[in-house]
């Protein structure tokens, strides 16, 4: 058990003492992995950070409900009861239209143009809170709404932000495509990368299998030097996706402080980052592990 | 310990390198094998260490058929031998410390009872300073020195050198035959591979002499 542990730190620290001896190749190879990785993380960091934007945004979806212009105080109070005591409202705030307009003044900047109008154009209106948030009760609380008497119009606010979730759902699967496609090509690089290896190093194997090592032991420091390198590609794509979160989030906070709002992108989340170093420590070590197993064989002491 | 029956080694191209030997070599024993080039020697020894196998024939080494072995067990097989090569094959990129210290590490040594083990066998071979050079710095004697510490430093219980004086002076040359006779005195089985008598002569060895394949009766 011993002997086997020192085996393999033995191998490990062979290993990196390797990477570190020809640091121009070894950087060479970790930045193309890495660039190749930080494709589909960008991607996926900028998906993870639109969804939780629309979550915020979709969180309380909203019913606007707007009443016929002809309607009476005592029509827009017997909505009023209706709406709330309907089974599937949890709440509805009444805007009367003098409200709307004064509103409509105050923060659009219209003030001109509204003073000039000759009437109020706007209804009045409730804005309804809902008890389901499922697009399918909503559509039913909307189109049952909108058959009441003296109402107008009903507007579903949830509306857009179903239309980008159908969107997410469909670059969330771009993102797939791109990752397997650049698993591919981890796992060619390190194939790659590994045959080289095993050709300047062919003396050593041979000597070695002539002494009496096994293949697991002649296959053990490759196969660390390509989940190493795979892992290295890794910490490559986690530093320029956070690279270019930081600065996309400069350019953002000044953009979000003139809506007066505050947007911030987020970085890999930890459990992310363990996961991208391991999926890429992974692929590395089966690329090596297929190139060791193809070339390994070729090479028979004679 | 390595028993040759009837054995037939025929290389890709049907060119037999060794024909019907039958010989035997007992544990503790002494063996020079000599004849011309091309006689077989290398061969003979390749077959003997588990580095070749026959194409026909019997070979038992340690008791276990060579040609019946898996491919698995023979990495086991192999760890019984200490090998000196006509090439040396030393390693060029590493220390004559990390040199040695390789069959250890194949094996997987405990990390200071190899290192003490590695000091041991570069001292047995008077190489003790040099632990530190790379092998290009060490001239040609020590070179093979180096190769003969790495072959003892597992203490194997066979020796099997393929021409271990190639390009030796005789003065040097008599020193590495004092280096087997010392294994061989510690009851190491020997088996050298050589054309050079000057060489074998003052070891008193058991001589198998090879002819175009075959034993030279």
């Amino acid at each position: 058990m011993k002997a086997w542990l020192w085996n393999h730190l033995d191998a490990f620290g062979r290993t990196i003492t390797r990477l570190a001896r020809a640091p121009v190749s070894t950087l060479l190879s970790i930045g193309v992995i890495g660039i190749a990785l930080a494709l589909p993380v960008g991607l996926y960091v900028g998906l993870v950070n639109l969804h939780g934007l629309t979550r915020s945004l979709a969180a309380d979806p909203e019913l606007s409900v707007f009443l016929a212009l002809d309607s009476s105080a005592a029509e827009v109070k017997h909505i009023g009861t209706r709406l709330r005591s309907h089974a599937s409202v949890k709440g509805a705030r009444f805007v009367p239209r003098d409200q709307a307009l004064k509103e409509l003044k105050a923060n659009s900047g219209l003030a001109d143009v509204v003073d000039s109008l000759p009437q109020n154009p706007l209804p009045d209106a409730f804005v309804v809170s809902p008890r389901e948030r499922g697009a399918k009760a909503l559509e039913t609380l909307r189109d049952e709404i909108r058959g009441w008497p003296k109402v107008s119009h009903v507007q579903l606010d949830t509306a857009w932000a179903q239309r980008l979730e159908a969107g997410l759902k469909l670059a969330r699967l771009a993102v797939w495509l791109l990752t397997t496609l650049l698993a591919f090509a981890l796992v060619a690089v390190t194939f790659n990368t590994i045959r080289l290896q095993i050709l300047t190093r062919r003396e050593e194997i041979e000597v070695s299998k002539l002494i009496g090592a096994t293949d697991a032991y002649i296959r053990r420091p490759f196969l660390y030097f390509g989940a190493l390198q795979g892992a290295g590609g890794a910490g490559v794509a986690w530093l320029i996706v956070w690279a270019g979160v930081l600065s996309l989030n400069g350019a953002l906070g000044e953009l979000s402080r003139l809506y007066g709002t505050r947007i911030e992108l987020l970085a890999l989340e930890p459990a992310d980052t363990l996961s991208l170093i391991a999926f890429s420590a992974g692929l590395g070590w089966l690329g090596s592990w297929l190139s060791v197993n193809q070339h390994l064989a070729g090479i028979e002491p004679r | 310990m390595i028993s040759f029956s009837q054995v037939t080694k025929r290389y890709p191209g049907g060119r037999e390198a060794i024909q019907g030997v039958t010989l035997t070599i007992d544990a503790g024993e002494m063996v020079f094998i000599t004849g011309h080039s091309g006689a077989g020697k290398s061969t003979l020894l390749k077959l003997a260490a588990g580095i070749e196998r026959p194409s026909s024939g019997t070979l038992i080494i340690n008791g276990q058929n060579v040609s019946a072995l898996r491919a698995r067990a023979v990495p086991y097989l192999r760890r019984n031998f200490g090998l000196v090569f006509q090439d040396q094959k030393l390693l060029f990129d590493r220390t004559a410390f990390d040199n040695v210290m390789l069959p250890l590490s194949i094996i997987g040594f405990d990390r200071r009872e190899a290192a003490r083990r590695v000091r041991a066998a570069l001292d047995k071979v008077g190489l003790l300073s040099r632990e530190k050079s790379l092998p290009v710095t060490l001239s040609g004697g020590e070179q093979q020195r180096l190769a003969i510490a790495r072959a003892i430093v597992h203490r194997p219980t066979i020796l099997v050198a393929d021409e271990p004086t190639g390009n030796l002076d005789a003065a040097l040359a008599a020193e590495i035959g004092e280096l087997f006779r010392s294994f061989h005195q510690v009851g190491v089985t020997v088996v050298v591979a050589t054309h050079d008598e000057a060489f074998a002569a003052p070891l008193r060895p058991r001589l198998v002499a090879l002819k175009n394949g075959r034993l030279a009766a």
